[in-house]
């Protein structure tokens, strides 16, 4: 049964896929897109990953479509058409996906539990970490501390990005006098935003301290938070919402997140540990883990919501110019 | 027994009322009634879903995470809705009627 709604999925998800290359038209696109994440988080949960599932859910169609919709606003809804022939394009494309499929011939096969890749370092894991950390949840073992590196490098992947679309594109200025441009008319969408957007915070909170004990963590969080503040924005207008929460500030939370995170790894550093192992952080090793792992969510949580915030203010701002203009 | 039983009834129920939406979203001839038929099936179809899923747990926290769910659900999908039609409205989408009806010189 599982394999056929699998099966069922992933033609689904070819589909979406085909449809995304022949449309013309972006908008329907990105839409499209959004589908393409949903149906891919539905598989992830097939497979049992609910964690991936619901970072793909939030992130993937969460605030991706509502970036590419901000582009969209900038660029045009309409794709321009080429009229030269791509010969040569599907030549490297051919060859590219031909080479994929004979390198695929040489994977285990699907769902062995003698799989190189679940007799390396997972047994490790499953065996040991309820006595080494102790949380519920593994996937928020393996990911805050086993492979605390790892996620020290998205976070600053994150960082990086938020950096480079800001000096790309400029944050918008807080102006005072703009604040009155809300969308004052829409009535029922003001109403039900007031009334969603505190909902939507306390859920972010829940997916943040949460994410030791079930799906969740600061990834999804930060980006559930984001979310919370786009749709403010989009209700009221963004001079409303750069007034509660500042550019500025922004910047400051974005770089403070990363900091915390390493923050962290060089305290337990100091402590006579090693780099982003938190055994010394408290007199217990598995206490310190808690300790540890709570901070780095923490951190990971403020850089993506602040990352994510700013890339759409970023967009929004560029796109409330050229409309003045 | 009776749960399950009844559990069936309201999945089913809200299966069927999917499909009919889905029929309508095809069916129906201009966009302010194919948002209708999406809109009813939003509705209907996942109070008849989740409370069919409601009786299936064991009433613990499951339970009422599920009714979180069904809250913003019935508080989001007509707002959408209700977004999408009045947008389409303000950028200048006729209704069938009105696009087959002869034009009346300015009266408004």
């Amino acid at each position: 049964m599982a394999e056929f709604i699998d099966l069922v999925l992933l033609g689904m998800l070819a589909i979406t896929a085909l449809r995304v290359i022949f449309l013309k038209d972006l908008f329907a696109v990105v839409m499209l897109f959004g589908i393409y994440s949903f149906l891919s988080a539905l598989i992830f949960v097939n497979l049992d990953a609910v964690d991936v599932a619901f970072t793909e859910a939030s992130v993937g169609a969460g605030i991706s479509t509502v970036l590419m919709l901000g582009t969209l606003a900038l660029t045009g809804r309409k794709e321009k058409t080429s009229n030269h022939p791509a010969l040569l394009p599907l030549l490297v494309v051919g060859v590219t996906g031909a080479a994929l499929i004979y390198g695929s011939l040489d994977m285990p096969p699907f769902g062995d539990p003698n799989n190189p890749a679940h007799q390396h370092v997972a047994p490790r894991y499953i065996e040991d970490s309820p006595q080494e950390i102790g949380l519920p949840n593994m996937v928020t073992s393996v990911l805050a501390s086993y492979r605390a590196f790892d996620t020290l490098g998205e976070t600053a992947v994150v960082f990086a990005a938020a950096i480079g679309v800001l000096s790309l594109l400029g944050l918008p200025k807080r102006d005072r006098q703009a604040i009155e441009s809300g969308l004052k008319s829409h009535l029922v969408l003001r109403v039900v935003a007031k009334l969603i957007i505190p909902l939507t915070i306390l859920f972010a909170l829940y997916v943040q301290f949460h994410g030791d004990y079930g799906p969740g963590g600061g990834f999804q969080a930060g980006v559930i938070a984001a979310a919370a503040i786009i749709l403010y924005a989009l209700v009221l207008g963004l001079p409303m919402a750069t007034h509660v929460v500042q550019p500025a500030l922004l910047k400051t939370l974005a770089a403070l997140g990363v900091l915390i995170y390493a923050g962290t790894g060089v305290a337990n550093f100091f402590l006579g540990g090693n780099f982003l192992d938190y055994n010394m952080l408290a007199s217990d090793p598995v206490a310190g883990q808690h300790i540890g792992i709570i901070l780095i969510e923490l951190g990971v949580g403020i850089t993506v919501f602040a990352a994510m915030l700013s890339i759409f203010y970023a967009f929004a701002g560029q796109a409330e110019r050229t409309n003045i203009q | 027994m009776i749960l399950e039983t009844l559990s069936t009834l309201f999945l089913v129920l809200g299966a069927f009322f999917s499909f009919t939406g889905v029929i309508g979203l095809f069916k129906f001839p201009d966009f302010f009634t194919r948002v209708h038929a999406a809109s009813v099936t939003d509705s209907i179809a996942t109070i008849l879903i989740i409370f069919g899923l409601i009786l299936r747990t064991d009433f613990g926290l499951v339970a009422v995470k599920l009714l979180f769910i069904l809250i913003f659900m019935l508080l989001t999908s007509p707002t959408a809705s209700h977004a999408l039609a009045k947008s389409a409205r303000h950028g200048g989408l006729l209704t069938l009627a009105e696009t087959r009806a002869p034009k009346k010189e300015d009266n408004d």
